[in-house]
């Protein structure tokens, strides 16, 4: 059975443990910038909003790569990129209309959320349950697809 | 059915796979117009900077990857096209029938008829044997004048300024990526280039390329206005034009590049065309060649959908470019020149090397462009081509352009 990160940002404080762990689990630091999941502040309203890649189903980033540096991972269905091909050419940066591969230019290679190979850090972190590890099928992650198929570029009929 | 695929770049290899997906049993035939795997060309610059060896230029690693998919890849060279016999003839003669024909041929580069361009030591960067001619002499502090300061132009600059050789730029409109950037952000990237030790000369013309005396030695480049300069190596980067000669005489309809509809599909019945070679939809409306790797990807998928019967329509894509020259990158979406009367957001940072700039048109966001920032700038492309309706945040954003994020955010997913 496949799992998501679900995001409750109503329950997010921003205390910024996801990014922490995060830093540290894939890069060695305790650095938010080097973070694969972001917590958007809205200051004006005193909101905050955790966001990091869906594992989309269209995988624009892994659609656009001239390099078949982005793959499916078949256990966990997270869009992976491999350090050892990516050429850093940052294409899928613009591609994914998420905003959620980023370039990492001490790397000079990209970054990306790739599912911790199913043991998600960020929702281990979570003090507030904000990001939850959910069964894939579960009907309250539709608001972040239904957005995916919006930027369809192509067309309804896809072939995957 | 018998599908056959001219041109085996991003465009022609994502076709192929796309056809094998909706067809288990069609008879697939890619041909490729150079020796070797089919590879990107995008890849190139990092071959030659160092950063992969050929085989990281290749668009699939796995050897087997195409028969495994039966997926026949041939090499040859299309030299006319037959519609009424439904056949393709390569030169050579070697005479192929399809019932389905997609042509994703791609551009070839060009050179501007400028005197000497031909000689030895003159090479455009096109193909992987422009990439190794390049590779040999760009040594080490070699002379090396560019020609073109593009987009392409700024790839290759940033190639030959980690292959650390000493780089003078000359591009004749007045600042670096015209068609990619404003003045303040051309101007931007010129200043950044210049303080890594690039030579960029704007609004230069090149006049001349001449043997500087005893034959197979170093070149001599005169520019318009300036001195002459000494060179190991001359590197043209000025434009492509779209391979589609082997069309003439078949009723393909052809502009700038091969016209085709919402669902690929050229002038003539059976007959498709993807990627660069292709003038398909913009997003931004109309109709043109967009020349960029995702466009390809798009483009290829598409394309086999229909060939397939799969009637699938396409919105066109949203031109986009990213580009690192020399650690500064940069980034442009859509319309980023906005349309005559619609409001912008504007926030630069001279010092700091960042630059941003939002095209609006009433609610919505049709371009971007920006410089010195890599973080999240793919929602420029969501904002825009989901057409989000930006409300309040279009204020907010005309205050702090920067909020793009937010802005995605706060209107779809919070
Ligand atoms: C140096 C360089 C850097 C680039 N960087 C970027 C970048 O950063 N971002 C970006 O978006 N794009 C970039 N591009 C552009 C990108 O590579 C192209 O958009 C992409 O390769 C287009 O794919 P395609 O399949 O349409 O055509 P191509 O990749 O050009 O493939 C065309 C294929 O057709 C074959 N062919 C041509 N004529 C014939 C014929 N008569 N018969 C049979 N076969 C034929 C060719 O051999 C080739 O196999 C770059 C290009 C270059 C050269
Ligand atoms: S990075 Fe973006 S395009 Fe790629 S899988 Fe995640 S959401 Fe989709
Ligand atoms: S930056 Fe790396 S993963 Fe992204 S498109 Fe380029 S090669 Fe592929």
């Amino acid at each position: 059975m496949q799992r998501s990160l679900h995001i409750v940002p109503e329950l997010c404080t921003g205390c910024l443990q996801c990014e922490m762990a995060c830093s540290y689990d894939n890069e060695g630091v305790f650095n938010p910038a080097k973070s694969r999941i972001k917590v958007f502040n809205f200051h004006d309203q005193g909101r905050f909003v955790p966001y990091t890649c869906t594992q989309c189903a269209e995988a624009w980033c892994m659609m656009a790569c001239p390099v078949d540096a982005i793959s499916v991972d078949a256990a966990t269905g997270a869009k992976v990129v491999s350090d050892v091909l990516c050429v850093g050419c940052k294409v899928c940066t613009i591609a994914c209309p998420f905003g959620t591969v980023n370039y990492n230019s001490t790397s000079g290679k990209v970054i990306k959320c790739d599912l911790c190979e199913g043991d998600p850090e960020c929702a281990k972190a979570c003090p507030t349950s904000a990001i939850q590890w959910v069964d894939a099928n579960w009907t309250g992650l539709d608001r972040m697809r239904t957005w995916a198929a919006k930027t369809d570029a192509g067309t309804q009929a896809t072939a995957h | 059915m018998r599908y056959v695929i001219v041109g085996a770049g991003p465009s022609g290899v994502i076709a192929a796979e796309t056809l094998r997906k909706v067809d288990r049993s069609g008879d697939i035939t890619l041909i490729g117009g150079e020796p070797g795997p089919p590879y990107s060309r995008m890849a190139i610059p990092y071959y030659l900077s160092g950063g992969i060896d050929e085989s990281g230029t290749l668009i699939r690693k796995d050897a087997d990857h195409y028969d495994a998919l039966d997926i026949r890849y041939v090499h040859g060279l299309a030299e006319s096209v037959a519609p009424a016999d439904r056949r393709l003839t390569l030169e050579g003669g070697e005479a192929i029938a399809y019932d389905s024909l997609l042509v994703a041929t791609g551009s070839s580069a060009v050179r501007p008829p400028v005197p000497g361009l031909d000689r030895p030591g003159v090479h455009t960067c096109w193909t992987m044997d422009d990439a190794r001619a390049i590779h040999d002499l760009a040594r080490e502090g070699a002379d090396v004048v560019l020609i073109g300061a593009g987009f392409i132009g700024c790839i290759i600059l940033e190639a030959l300024v980690e292959r650390r050789v000493n780089l003078t730029v000359v591009e004749v409109e007045d600042r670096m990526v015209p068609r990619m950037m404003n003045a303040a952000a051309g101007a931007m990237l010129k200043r950044w280039c210049e303080a890594k030790g690039v030579r960029v000369l704007t609004s230069t013309r090149v006049t001349a390329v001449e043997d500087s005396g005893n034959g197979g030695g170093p070149l001599r480049v005169s520019v318009d206005p300036g001195a002459p300069m000494r060179a190991d190596l001359v590197v043209v980067a000025t434009g492509v034009r779209s391979n589609m000669d082997f069309l003439d005489g078949s009723g393909v309809k052809t502009a700038t590049g091969i016209v085709v509809d919402d669902r690929l599909a050229t002038s003539v019945d059976g007959i498709y065309a993807a990627g660069d070679v292709a003038e398909g939809p913009d997003f931004s409306g109309g109709w043109m060649v967009h020349a960029i790797q995702p466009t390809s990807a798009d483009h290829g998928r598409i394309a086999a959908l229909n060939m397939a019967g799969r009637g699938a329509r396409y919105q066109g894509s949203l031109i986009m470019n990213v580009l690192d020259t020399a650690g500064l990158v940069s980034a442009s979406f859509g319309k980023w020149q906005g349309t005559d009367g619609g409001d912008f957001a504007e926030a630069a940072d001279e010092a700091g090397y960042r630059y941003i700039r939002l095209a609006f048109d009433g609610d919505h966001l049709i371009g971007a462009l920006c410089v010195g920032r890599t973080e999240h700038v793919g929602v420029l492309r969501g904002l825009i081509q989901s057409r989000v309706a930006l409300g309040a945040w279009k204020a907010r954003l005309q205050a702090d352009p920067h909020r793009i994020m937010e802005a995605y955010l706060a209107n779809t997913q919070a």
